[in-house]
């Protein structure tokens, strides 16, 4: 495995303001690089302990996962991933479609075992789904048969929280995003950003140390995206919890990451990694985060090359140029 | 208004008709009796508790028969849908059995139970169970697989997940199948109790036959239809509706 390491220079002197910097909070474990990869001590003005004593929060050591097509031939889908995910850090997971990026999550959610390979929680083999890791689907996978509140309520409740816990600690989601008055809804009467919200707010309510968020807001319009962009910020930096983050858009990893992981396509393998080193809170606008995306982005770009030729086939290869969108500033 | 309007033109004309027939006397009034006739079998045999005592002794029978279809066709359905074994060899037998009209287990649960009331309910079982069994093994394929995963994903597993995700999630696609199953349970019932000293609904109209009357083997026609309209239209209509406000399904038209 070759994983070769970039990294942004600030672009702007630091904020003194209330721009959160995970680095700094005393109740998170100091950043560590990842082993096997040659991640530099991160330059943000506080000293980095190389070693810790803890294992990491998420800790994958060559996860590998093969499956049978419906043709029958073996298809490799990932291909030793290793990845080590401190607690409280924001990882963003980024690679063309069908690269398996949401298959690593829902492996981490133990929804699926892989071919081969560990996966550690604080140093423990998962073994099957629990509630200490929560995946967010990207079509938020609410129960349409259960109001807003009853959502929120069942992770509680499959755990055996009696009622008046549940009760209040419902309430308390909600607000948290901001949809106290739609509790007795049913999931269809809202709105896309509203049902990825409740979605938020039911992996939330099982406290989880891990969110596990599979494109949650990639069939969103921008502007509710922007504000969910927001909202998820504010709420991993107030409860200190792990996210892993996956998504097409390099922009948005660079939004909300501290770290952008990125796979190639078919099998997926980790082609690099970038700290995000930017100032928060970022947004999606930003020219620093448009420059950082670029880079990013020109290494995504052959690996999405890649999954276009394979799609289609023999027939024409259209390739990316290397002026798209993300890329002008 | 203007439904209940054309409901009133439409059952007006039909009785009329019946009506006229019927005065007309071209066939004998045993053969072909007034609605008169008809309205006066049913409230005498309102009034001596036969058709009270025979509807309560038929659903009775519906209700376990069909209770008991409903939990083994969910449980063999949903085996048959989560297991690629059982799904290709006893899908097809499923399938195939579903061709034999339900009374042809007649003889046999004779020959098993004998002349008893369990013979009936292996009857009103076996003309209901394929179509819930069916209905489950389809519904659990159509449900969308992110149910289950978000289900086991917030902590439910085993009987948990059965009934708090996968038994909701799939009711939007088998209440057609829990419907049709419990039209042929009502069906199987009636044919079944026609073949013996039931006290059910089905012996009542047999008992019409036997005495020549007409009115009243009508009377208890008319009986039938009804209770399998209402429950049709409240039990399965209802849940439906319930089901599409829930959802936020278009009522299918």
């Amino acid at each position: 495995m070759s994983t070769n390491v970039q990294k942004f220079p600030r672009q702007f002197p630091i904020p003194a303001g209330p721009g959160f910097d995970p680095g700094l909070d005393p109740r998170l474990p100091t950043r560590t690089g990842t082993p096997g990869s040659k991640v530099g001590p991160v330059s943000v003005g506080h000293s980095v302990h190389p070693v810790t004593a803890e294992p990491p929060k998420v800790g994958l050591s060559e996860i590998c996962l093969r499956y049978r097509t419906q043709s029958g031939e073996s298809l490799l889908a990932l291909d030793n991933i290793n990845l080590q995910v401190r607690a409280g850090e924001f990882v963003c997971i980024v690679g063309p479609s069908g690269c398996g990026k949401s298959t690593l999550l829902h492996l981490i959610a133990g929804l699926q075992p892989p071919t081969s390979g560990q996966i550690l929680i604080d140093g423990k083999p998962v073994q099957g789904p629990g509630t200490d890791r929560i995946l967010i689907f990207q079509d938020h996978g609410l129960f349409p048969w259960l109001t807003v509140g009853q959502n929120v309520e069942f992770g509680m409740k499959m755990k055996g929280i009696l009622k008046a816990e549940r009760k209040e600690k419902t309430a308390y989601y909600l607000r948290l995003v901001h949809l106290a008055k739609f509790e007795k809804s049913y999931i269809h009467q809202l709105s896309g950003g509203m049902r990825q919200r409740v979605a938020i707010a039911r992996a939330l309510a099982t406290e989880p140390d891990v969110l596990l968020m599979d494109e949650p807001f990639a069939a969103l319009d921008a502007q509710t995206r922007d504000l969910l962009h927001d909202e998820l910020e504010r709420i991993w930096s107030q409860s200190g919890r792990t996210i892993l983050f996956v998504t097409h858009n390099v922009r948005e990893a660079v939004r909300l990451g501290d770290r952008v992981v990125l796979l190639t396509f078919r099998p997926g393998r980790v082609k690099s990694e970038f700290p995000v080193e930017l100032p928060r809170p970022r947004h999606l606008e930003d020219p620093i985060v448009a420059r950082a995306a670029g880079k990013i982005l020109d290494e995504l770009r052959d690996e999405i090359n890649r999954s276009l030729e394979a799609e289609y086939n023999e027939g024409v290869k259209p390739r990316i140029k290397p002026e798209v969108e993300e890329v002008r500033i | 208004m203007k439904r209940a309007a054309r409901y009133l033109i439409f059952y007006s004309a039909l009785f009329g008709l019946w009506t006229l027939l019927a005065e007309l006397k071209i066939w004998p009034p045993y053969l072909f009796p007034t609605p008169w006739g008809v309205g006066q079998a049913l409230y005498a045999g309102f009034q001596d508790h036969t058709y009270w005592i025979a509807i309560r002794v038929s659903m009775q029978r519906v209700l376990i028969g069909y209770g008991i279809s409903v939990v083994l066709g969910m449980i063999l359905g949903l085996g048959v849908a989560s297991n690629k074994f059982l799904e290709e060899t006893m899908g097809g037998l499923l399938v195939s059995l579903q061709s034999l009209p339900s009374i042809c287990w007649w003889p046999l649960a004779l020959l098993w139970f004998g002349l008893n009331q369990n013979a009936i309910l292996f009857v009103v079982i076996m003309g209901s169970l394929l179509s819930v069994t069916l209905a489950m093994e389809d519904g659990r394929k159509q449900m969308p697989k992110i149910f289950g995963q978000a289900g086991r994903n917030l902590g439910a597993t085993g009987f948990k997940l059965f009934w708090y995700v996968l038994l909701p999630a799939s009711l939007p696609f088998i209440v057609s199948g829990l419907k049709q199953g419990w039209a042929f349970a009502w069906r199987s019932l009636i044919t079944a109790e026609m073949l013996y000293l039931s006290l059910g609904l089905g012996q009542v109209l047999m008992m019409g036959r036997d005495l020549n009357d007409m009115s009243a083997v009508i009377a208890v026609m008319i009986l039938i239809i009804a209770i399998g309209y209402v429950v049709d239209g409240i039990v399965f209509k209802g849940m439906e509706r319930h089901l599409q406000n829930k959802w936020g399904l278009t009522p299918a038209t």
